[in-house]
């Protein structure tokens, strides 16, 4: 596939592993922010290719895993309830809840669907009138323009049988708490590349400055990252601290402003808990009051739904890079995809996941 | 969950309304239906980065050239990349 395999090319990827090795003359800790890149690096060995002493630190990046427990609950509340067709991403529904999942809901037979795409969800309101329809919207900036076209083209078209259980979260207010905790051991950051394709790079100019921390925008193929890996190393070497973009077939600086534009006149910043890492402030996103109307929170009264976070899942520590998901006490024993403890389990991009489905342990 | 892979622009459903607009996108052999709501510039043979049924970004074939342009030099020479 054109704009793919050249991306993946072994001879390319051999030199750029080769330049890695000529400019790092210490260790350094850096963090992939994208569980998108963790999944490319632990699936083409990539942090087996660099010099000692290099510590990929896998970051928060994964939507999915960072869905705090009470928004499970939530969706299950609402999914249980007679004429509601619940739709979702397929990771969302193996995500362990208070009492069950999303699938074995299914399995009990509550309508609940896999979709693709939002739009799917908009669809399926048109199709089913007598029905309502609740799309749970989870993502970061990159997804966030597709929920946000639906909520708009749902109010232009007064659809009033769909509703959106919003639960999107946004990258730049991570990774300043990561920088400002004091237990940080971040040095460098590979940024996400699709998250800036709608976003930019500009709000990572501050960070950069104030953490004196490299951020490097980048893709997510083998030489994508290889060639984030090797500016971002460059930079801590030579002592620099700047926004890099090394994905500029894709990102450019001002991202994508008519994805931006109809983010800013349907969702409102807001705080949002991240699973495993607690409040995170201006950390997500939620519906204006003018898409009350389609709030599925609203329509369906969970609001007030609070669960606390079962202890046994460390996937807090793994997120904040403080251990290796082998290095949990319950990996691979009592928490496997299979029976996953944490959603860092489950999803295809959670460093649990990955570490377990690429077969990095030695003590299973 | 941010994944979005390549594909190319084989026909353009015209809407007048641009939010509404949609693209049949080929991915190595594979067609689907794609929402171009934000990407009002892409064209029929463009390559655009698709997440989750929309085209997010339109791909820029110079940079790409560009940047394996400057893999093959580095390559050759050995020379510090930019």
């Amino acid at each position: 596939m054109k704009y793919l395999d050249e991306f993946r090319d072994p001879a390319t990827a051999k030199k750029l592993v080769s330049a890695i090795a000529s400019v790092t003359t210490q260790p350094w800790n850096i963090m992939e922010v994208c569980g998108g890149q963790t999944h490319s690096i632990i699936k083409y060995g990539i942090d087996q290719l660099l010099p000692e002493g290099i510590n990929l630190i896998h970051g928060p990046g994964c939507p999915v895993c960072v869905t705090p427990l009470e928004y499970i609950d939530k969706a299950l509340a609402i999914a249980q309830l007679q004429g509601v067709i619940f739709c979702s991403f397929g990771d969302m529904l193996r995500i362990p809840g208070s009492q069950c999942d999303l699938l074995g809901l299914k399995a009990q037979g509550a309508d609940i669907r896999i979709v693709y795409s939002p739009l799917d969800a908009l669809t399926l309101a048109q199709q089913n009138t007598n029905k309502q329809i609740v799309f749970f919207s989870v993502g970061f900036e990159t997804t966030a323009p597709a929920t946000a076209l639906v909520a708009y083209q749902a109010r232009q078209l007064q659809l009033n049988n769909i509703s959106l259980l919003v639960c999107h979260v946004r990258v730049p207010p991570v990774i300043e708490a990561l920088l400002d905790s004091p237990d940080n051991q971040v040095q460098g950051f590979l940024g996400a590349g699709h998250v800036c394709s709608i976003m930019g790079y500009r709000e990572y100019l501050p960070l950069a400055e104030q953490f004196r921390s490299p951020i490097v925008i980048t893709g997510f193929e083998p030489v994508d990252i290889l060639l984030g890996l090797y500016r971002c190393i460059r930079q801590l070497e030579e002592g620099r601290f700047q926004v890099e973009n090394a994905y500029s077939r894709v990102v450019k600086e001002q991202g994508n402003l008519p994805a931006q534009q109809l983010m800013e006149s349907v969702f409102d910043i807001t705080d949002r808990n991240w699973r495993g890492l607690g409040l995170i402030e201006r950390g997500g996103l939620s519906l204006k009051d003018e898409y009350s109307n389609w709030n599925a929170e609203l329509r369906f009264s969970v609001s007030d739904i609070y669960t606390q976070e079962p202890s046994e899942c460390h996937s807090g520590e793994v997120l904040k890079g403080l251990i290796k998901p082998a290095q949990c006490p319950e990996f691979g024993g009592r928490c496997t995809p299979e029976r996953p403890l944490g959603a860092t389990m489950v999803s295809s991009e959670g460093a649990c996941a990955a570490y377990y489905r690429y077969r990095r342990y030695d003590h299973v | 969950m941010c994944l979005a892979v390549p594909g190319q622009i084989i026909s353009l459903s015209g809407d007048s309304d641009p939010l509404a607009r949609t693209g049949r996108i080929n991915f190595s052999g594979i067609t689907r239906e794609i929402s171009l709501a934000y990407v009002p510039e892409a064209r029929v043979n463009d390559y655009v980065i698709v997440h989750a049924g929309f085209a997010i970004s339109v791909l820029d074939e110079e940079e790409a050239k560009a940047g394996l342009q400057a893999f093959k030099e580095f390559s050759e020479s050995g020379n510090n990349l930019a």
